[in-house]
């Protein structure tokens, strides 16, 4: 009979061979639906790397898709480290970006500096207070998570419904239900399509990178993320590191709100996030919780966002079928881990090795 | 006499949600937490639509939408059973797949009709006796055959889930399938069973939107409404009795900002949107300070079983 046994820890070769078989074995399958679609799905692929790469402008694009992406994902890997189950970016972000609208509405005269330097803190605040309802009640009474994140994300969303539609609605927008666009002076300032939130991802990067390998604390959220026994016995305070975390995770998806406020949209609304919470968990564990790694696969789903949206234009294929393959790629994927982590042995092996 | 059609059309809105909710609470149950349950509706939606359009038979819509969403559901069976793929990532990936599947397939057929044959077998009818009690009646007997269908199925699986061998298996499985996999109960085929039963029952829960709750069919049919469930299965506590309730509490506050708009009120009519998933925060807070074990979770919801670690 068959037994399946873990292996050891994969080379980075062979997880780079078998995710790129994974990817393609997807692609094939995607195939399929494109021609449905009514394309030519070589052209198709071919049109997506043109729609990233193509030009100054869509390779602009592309970075504009990936900074919220790998702020996001680096958000959520904080909290994944310490097995805190974190869905809840969607709505860190959201209140991040209600945050950032709510210091332009009480203080709409700031110089650009200092408007941009306050939004970057009460963003933050705003998404690590999302953040930190639920770790306390995680912290205190073990109340799920996972699912406690992900109700605060429909809290949040029909919060700003009701800014959006009510209370902040822009009464100059003839009757829409739209909140005004933020004035001169609190936009991100821009040059040939990249926008100043490319310098504060790059800042975040080296700084997680910092704090999950050579700090204390990210080595104390590892330790717990390991085991909570252990990191009593070593004598780490957990309550205090549970609420850290969740203050540098919830902190880093509220930036991502006044990031995309700021510098992208020009104005909260409900689709802000286009999703991109949820598309950052899974950004966040396909990278094996490892920095380096979400850079990579951010700017790889950036790939796939950027040319999905070209080539809706460019070969009038629908949007949906750019999510199915996205999500074609992404079962494969999660199925490929199996080969990495597993393999399979036979009676006989086992016993020889036994 | 207004209040009584408010509450008979909640439940009619809450139907869809209690399809959705059963399937969950059977998912969960076997300890898999599945957020793909928008994915599945919408598949269900879609594909019951599209059946339902192309041969103008209830039967064959209402089949093929459970299949489309048990088909989905096997998806990510496959991935977290056999292949021990996390179940979050998965299943919010199964959501993604799904919203895209509908939106791609339903493309041609938004604005289409509902077959005459189709509105007409699932038109409310008054059952005899019961439907003459006053109020009550008028609340939960004067309805669609796929409503009275939902009744049927809440006594169905909690007699399942509590009354038979194979749902004892079922709970032992997801709270403890260390025990269960030594005692002889077959994990991996109580967890492929459950979760294809669950992909079924939001297969369904997705076709009554578009077979019954609505004539057209729009562009996103489900629209957000398996998280909903999502939030139900909690609320509920696990219990397909509560889910019965919860449902149409759910449904009476998602139609209530469309009813509340013809009066004036002091705030604001968005923000009651925001009720159901409030109250899901706070009986997740309270069942985790309660600590009484069958009100809470099953134990090892959302963990994969390793049978070599054992």
């Amino acid at each position: 009979m068959l037994h399946i046994v873990k292996k050891d820890v994969p080379k980075t070769r062979e997880k780079i061979v078998v995710r790129l078989s994974a990817v393609l074995a997807a692609l094939a399958v995607a195939s399929i639906i494109v021609l449905v679609a009514g394309a030519n799905p070589i052209e198709l692929y071919i049109g997506i790397v043109q729609g990233c790469f193509g030009s100054l402008y869509r390779f602009a694009a592309t970075i504009e898709k990936m900074v919220p992406l790998l702020v996001l994902s680096l958000g959520v890997m904080v909290a994944f480290k310490m097995r805190f189950w974190n869905i809840g970016a969607e709505g860190q972000f959201l209140m991040g970006a209600v945050g950032t609208t709510l210091v332009v509405r009480l203080l709409p005269d700031l110089p650009l500096p200092l408007m941009l330097l306050l939004m970057i803190v009460v963003s933050f605040a705003f998404g690590a207070v999302w953040l930190m309802i639920p770790a306390f009640f995680k912290a205190r009474f073990g109340t799920n998570e996972t699912l406690f994140t992900l109700m605060l994300n429909y809290i949040a969303l029909t919060l700003v419904t009701a800014l959006q539609y009510d209370f902040w609605k822009d009464p100059a927008a003839n009757g829409m239900p739209k909140i005004a666009n933020l004035p001169e002076n609190a936009l991100l300032p821009s040059a040939g399509g990249f926008n100043l939130s490319i310098l504060m991802a790059v800042i975040i990067v080296l700084a997680m990178y910092y704090f999950m390998n050579r700090s204390k604390i990210g080595f104390e959220i590892a330790v717990l993320g390991e085991s909570e026994n252990t990191a009593r016995y070593i004598g780490i305070n957990v309550t205090k590191t549970i609420i850290i975390a969740a203050l540098v995770s919830g902190g880093l998806c509220g930036i991502v709100g006044m990031m995309q406020t700021t510098g992208v949209s020009g104005a909260l609304s409900t689709e802000i996030t286009g999703g991109l919470g949820f598309t950052a968990i899974i950004v966040a564990w396909l990278s094996g919780l490892k920095v380096p790694f979400v850079v990579v696969n951010s700017f790889a789903f950036a790939v796939l966002l950027q040319g999905a949206s070209y080539i809706q234009t460019a070969f009038q294929i629908p949007g949906s079928v750019a999510e199915m393959i996205q999500a074609i790629i992404l079962f494969f994927i999660l199925g490929s881990e199996f080969v990495l982590q597993y393999r399979f042995v036979s009676d006989k092996t086992k016993s020889e090795v036994a | 006499m207004e209040f009584i059609f408010f509450l008979a059309a909640a439940v009619k809105a809450g139907t869809c949600l209690l399809y959705a909710t059963l399937g969950e609470i059977i998912s969960e149950k076997v300890g898999h937490l599945n957020l793909g349950v928008e994915g599945m509706m919408q598949m269900g939606a879609v594909v019951g639509f599209i059946a339902g359009f192309t041969f103008g038979n209830p039967y064959a819509a209402v089949f093929c939408a459970a299949i489309a969403g048990a088909a989905g559901a096997l998806i990510y069976g496959f991935l977290t059973i056999s292949l021990k793929a996390n179940q979050v990532v998965t299943g919010l990936t199964l959501s993604i797949f799904g919203v895209g599947f509908a939106a791609f397939f339903g493309k041609n057929f938004v604005g289409k009709k509902v077959p005459e044959a189709i509105t007409t077998f699932f038109a409310p009818i008054k059952l005899p006796v019961l439907g003459d009690i006053p109020y009550v009646g008028q609340i939960f007997f004067n309805q669609s055959i796929y409503v009275y269908f939902s009744y049927f199925l809440v006594i169905a699986i909690y007699i399942y889930l509590y009354k038979t061998k194979w749902g004892l298996n079922t709970r032992m499985v997801g709270e403890n399938p260390v025990a269960a996999d030594a005692s002889g109960i077959p994990v991996d085929k109580y967890k492929y069973f459950n979760i294809a039963l669950c992909g079924a029952l939001c297969g369904l829960g997705g076709a009554f939107l578009s077979l019954v709750y609505i004539s057209i069919y729009p562009v996103n049919v489900v629209s957000g409404r398996g998280w909903i469930a999502v939030a139900l299965v909690i609320f509920a506590m696990w219990n397909p009795g509560k889910a019965l309730l919860g449902a149409y509490f759910f449904g009476a506050l998602d139609i209530a900002s469309f009813w509340l708009q013809q009066y004036t009120l002091p705030v604001s009519i968005y923000l009651f949107t925001a009720l159901p998933y409030l109250a899901t925060v706070f009986v997740l807070i309270f069942t985790s300070m309660r600590k009484s074990s069958n009100k809470k979770e099953p134990a090892w919801l959302g963990k994969n079983y390793f049978k070599e670690d054992r």
